[in-house]
């Protein structure tokens, strides 16, 4: 047992916080959140062939740099942390966990690599319109074709992060008539396929883009399966499970950024005489954010470790639904009561477009519904232990 | 980052957890689960007994050095022997000051005399320690102290009052901090004192507290003595000793008091499942709330033994008080909320209480002793955050 980064983690939280900090920055990320795509695909250039940050994970087999889930959601907080608009999270937290669960090795050698190299980007598209978040949300259905051996996929998806731009779509389609995780199956879908029509739904969180994607008889050969046909339940969960560890480091590097947002600013706001920092009132809520900040961030790494066990351990790590619902559960409220709070220590200024407090107050409450919000997390844990 | 144990260390916990197995019973056995915070008050001559025990096992100073009598485990060794202890209903330490506060603080402050004087008794469970801090006119304020010492003979001679003094009434001897440079204020001019208990100018008065039981006590000082060997450090030091000490506070035994508040989660949970709370939604999320809020105690607790390893805090750690005793409090109100109605029932007159209703009652000292939730507060804004300090008056 030893909790602490290792040195090579050390590095690695280092130099992206010293990257993210002069390129994502207010600015930036404002320019980027203008824009349909939703990010700067010269700076997503930049990530992908300089830093490489996109193939973290992702095997050597593959074309990956081999690291482990740590070293992902180091990367991940500091994205959290400087709101970096990109479709990171989509891609790599969400499609390419899918593929890799899902995938046969021909599967994983054809889409992992392109994504490994930063040519394709890709998305999860799984829940359906009645707004839950969990494995059970599929409503896309998948019929085998009468006249051959594909499917054919109709009906809507909703909350697709990035899913009016990726490349890939990995898809959650269940067999007519069945309910929950039971039928499930899991298809890789180019977003240029035929019947597929994709429609981005601006948000209030202009840091993070969703899409709806109507399939419309979409007819797919049998190679787009990944895995069985209908059994794809388990491996679905489990990819919306490490999302949610991927979400919570996020939340973490957010909850930070407002933390330090507010005292920074408290420090140097005076009125009645000294800066407004000084105040008890003032000094004990900035004392309650870092508590949350610091519980959040055992709850992420702890879980980051739980992850990693769990997609490369030898054992499949019985652990990881709940050290996932913990983090997820966790990070959502802590992020959201810092970003609150962050917006009434600013005063009138925290209620402004010019100043920070309001991106990040925006993005944690998307976060917060994205892959389940804290009480249906808690509930999964009550299902647990109760 | 690694959060397994090895393989070695598995072993030890199998050695720990046999050793327990083997010992914690025949007339240890009532003593399973009892004694702790809330509970000082039972079996104390038992308990005692049990110490020596322990001792004899080699389980007393598990994380002192070997050099200075200590078992020198290693942190992820210590931890397990805290978590095993707990788990198998180890009876809340009668030797905890001595063992958590006293001895590292000898250990890193002491000169080889003291050393060799007060280690062994402490190792072997037959001298007890109690910790004279607070004050009536010192509490969250402990630089305001007021008692004195003066040398006189060749021997310290003190003078005024404690207050709060845990388990005074059943120790051999109590740390004190006293003013030695007359007319000294704040923490200039403070000593750390070593005094025995047993003389005539020591009174212990116990104050009975919202339990109705008593585990602290006033302990009166009126032309006390020591021997002039019985300071630690240089006079003067008093300040910077007792700061070090507030540090081994928040060491590896705080794994084992998680232990001891799993227990008690688990009771809760039980009762919920047995009365039908369970089912109700808004329970479940308050209990579910509670099990991940002390599952990331834990991996707080591993954050900060993987750090630096000295006593001193690093910021992250500071919010560890503030975050244990507000949630070991909460737990004592969601146990009083499963109950419903039969958390008002006590087990006998005049007031006799169960554990859970002890537990709710104790748990509102938690965010006080220690350095209360505002104190703590206090102290992240200004050491963590750099946030401007507190103005100080007069
Ligand atoms: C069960 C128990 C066991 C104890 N055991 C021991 C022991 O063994 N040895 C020992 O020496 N002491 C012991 N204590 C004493 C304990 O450390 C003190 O009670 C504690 O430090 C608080 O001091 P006080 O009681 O004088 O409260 P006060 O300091 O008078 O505080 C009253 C209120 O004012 C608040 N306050 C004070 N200063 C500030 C500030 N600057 N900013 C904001 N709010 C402030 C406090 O948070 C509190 O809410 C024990 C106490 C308890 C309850």
């Amino acid at each position: 047992m030893d909790f602490a980064f290792t040195d090579e983690q050390e590095m690695i939280r280092e130099s992206a916080q010293d990257f993210l900090a002069d390129v994502s920055t207010s600015a930036a990320v404002r320019a980027a959140m203008a824009t349909e795509l939703g990010y700067d695909p010269a700076l997503w250039g930049r990530i992908c062939n300089e830093l490489c940050w996109q193939a973290i994970h992702i095997p050597e087999e593959y074309g990956g740099l081999g690291l482990g889930f740590v070293e992902l959601t180091i990367l991940l907080e500091q994205m959290g942390r400087r709101l970096l608009c990109s479709p990171f999270l989509s891609t790599v937290g969400l499609a390419a966990n899918a593929l890799l669960l899902a995938g046969d090795e021909e599967q994983k050698r054809q889409w992992l690599e392109p994504i490994a190299e930063g040519r394709l980007t890709a998305t999860l598209a799984w829940a359906g319109r009645r707004g839950r978040q969990d494995a059970g949300a599929v409503e896309v259905q998948a019929q085998a074709q009468a006249d051959g051996d594909g499917f054919v996929l109709s009906g809507v998806a909703r909350y697709v992060p990035d899913g009016h731009s990726a490349d890939l779509l990995i898809v959650a389609a269940r067999a007519p008539g069945s309910e929950g995780t039971a039928g499930i199956s899991l298809f890789a879908v180019p977003a240029d396929t035929a019947g597929v029509e994709r429609r981005w739904l601006p948000t209030m969180d202009q840091t993070r883009r969703q899409a709806q994607i109507r399939f419309d008889g979409v007819r797919l050969g049998r190679e787009a399966l990944l895995g069985e046909a209908g059994e794809a339940g388990a491996a679905l969960e489990k990819t919306l499970q490490l999302a949610a560890v991927c979400v919570a480091a996020e939340q973490l590097g957010g909850a930070q950024a407002v933390l330090d947002l507010t005292v920074d600013y408290t420090r140097e706001r005076v009125q009645f005489g000294r800066p407004v920092g000084g105040f008890q009132a003032i000094k004990h809520r900035a004392a309650d954010m870092m508590l949350q900040v610091e519980t959040s961030r055992s709850a992420v790494y702890y879980a980051a470790c739980v992850a990693d066990e769990a997609l490369f351990g030898e054992t499949s790590c019985g652990e990881l639904p709940l050290a996932a619902s913990l983090a997820k559960a966790w990070c959502s409220d802590a992020y959201f009561y810092c970003a609150e709070e962050s917006i009434q220590l600013h005063g009138g200024v925290g209620f402004t477009w010019e100043y920070d407090p309001h991106l990040y107050f925006k993005r944690a409450k998307s976060s917060e519904s994205l892959l389940g919000a804290a009480s249906w997390h808690r509930e999964r844990i009550a299902q647990a232990i109760l | 980052m690694k959060i397994s144990f090895s393989a070695e260390d598995e072993r030890f916990r199998d050695e720990v957890a046999g050793w327990l197995a083997d010992n914690l019973r025949g007339e240890f056995e009532s003593l399973r689960f009892r004694g702790g915070p809330g509970d000082e008050h039972s079996f104390p001559e038992e308990r005692k007994t049990w110490e020596r025990r322990l001792a004899e096992g080699g389980w007393t100073g598990v994380g002192w050095p070997g050099a200075v009598g200590g078992r020198g485990l290693s942190i992820n060794q210590q931890v397990i022997f805290h978590e095993e202890y707990a788990r198998a209903g180890g009876p809340g330490r009668m030797g905890h000051i001595g063992e958590g506060l006293a001895g590292p603080t000898l250990i890193a402050f002491g000169s080889e005399a003291q050393k060799a004087r007060f280690l062994p008794g402490i190792l072997a469970g037959t001298e007890y320690w109690c910790q004279g801090y607070s004050e009536p006119g010192a509490g969250s304020d402990l630089a305001n102290v007021k008692t004195r010492a003066e040398r006189v003979d060749g021997r310290w001679r003190i003078n005024g009052q404690k207050v709060w003094t845990s388990l005074a009434h059943e120790s051999d001897w109590c740390f004190v901090i006293a003013r030695t440079e007359p007319g000294s204020v704040g923490h200039r001019g403070l000593s750390f004192l070593l005094v025995p208990m047993d003389q005539p100018g020591i009174q212990v008065r116990p104050i009975e507290q919202i339990t109705g039981t008593c585990e602290f006590n006033e302990v009166f000082f009126d032309d006390a003595v020591t021997d002039a060997d019985n300071i630690v450090g240089a006079p003067g030091d008093g300040w910077k000793i007792a700061m070090a000490l507030l540090g081994f506070e928040r060491g590896v035994s705080t794994l084992g008091q998680q232990m001891q508040f799993q227990n008690e989660l688990d009771q809760v949970i039980a009762i919920a499942r047995d009365n039908g709370q369970a089912q109700d939604p808004v329970m479940r999320q308050r209990i579910a709330d509670a099990w991940i809020g002390l599952r990331i105690m834990r991996y707080n607790s591993l954050r900060m033994l993987s750090g630096p390893q000295d006593g001193s805090l690093s910021k992250a750690a500071m919010i560890y008080k503030l975050y244990w005793a507000s949630w070991h409090r909460d737990l004592g109100k969601l146990a009083m909320d499963v109950l419903g109605p039969e958390a008002e029932i006590l087990e006998g007159a005049p007031y006799d209480l169960t554990r859970l209703q002890s537990l709710y009652l104790f748990t509102r000292s938690d965010t006080i002793y220690g350095g209360t939730n505002e104190i703590q507060r206090n102290i992240i804004a200004e050491r963590a955050l750099e946030m401007p300090r507190e103005p100080r008056l007069g």
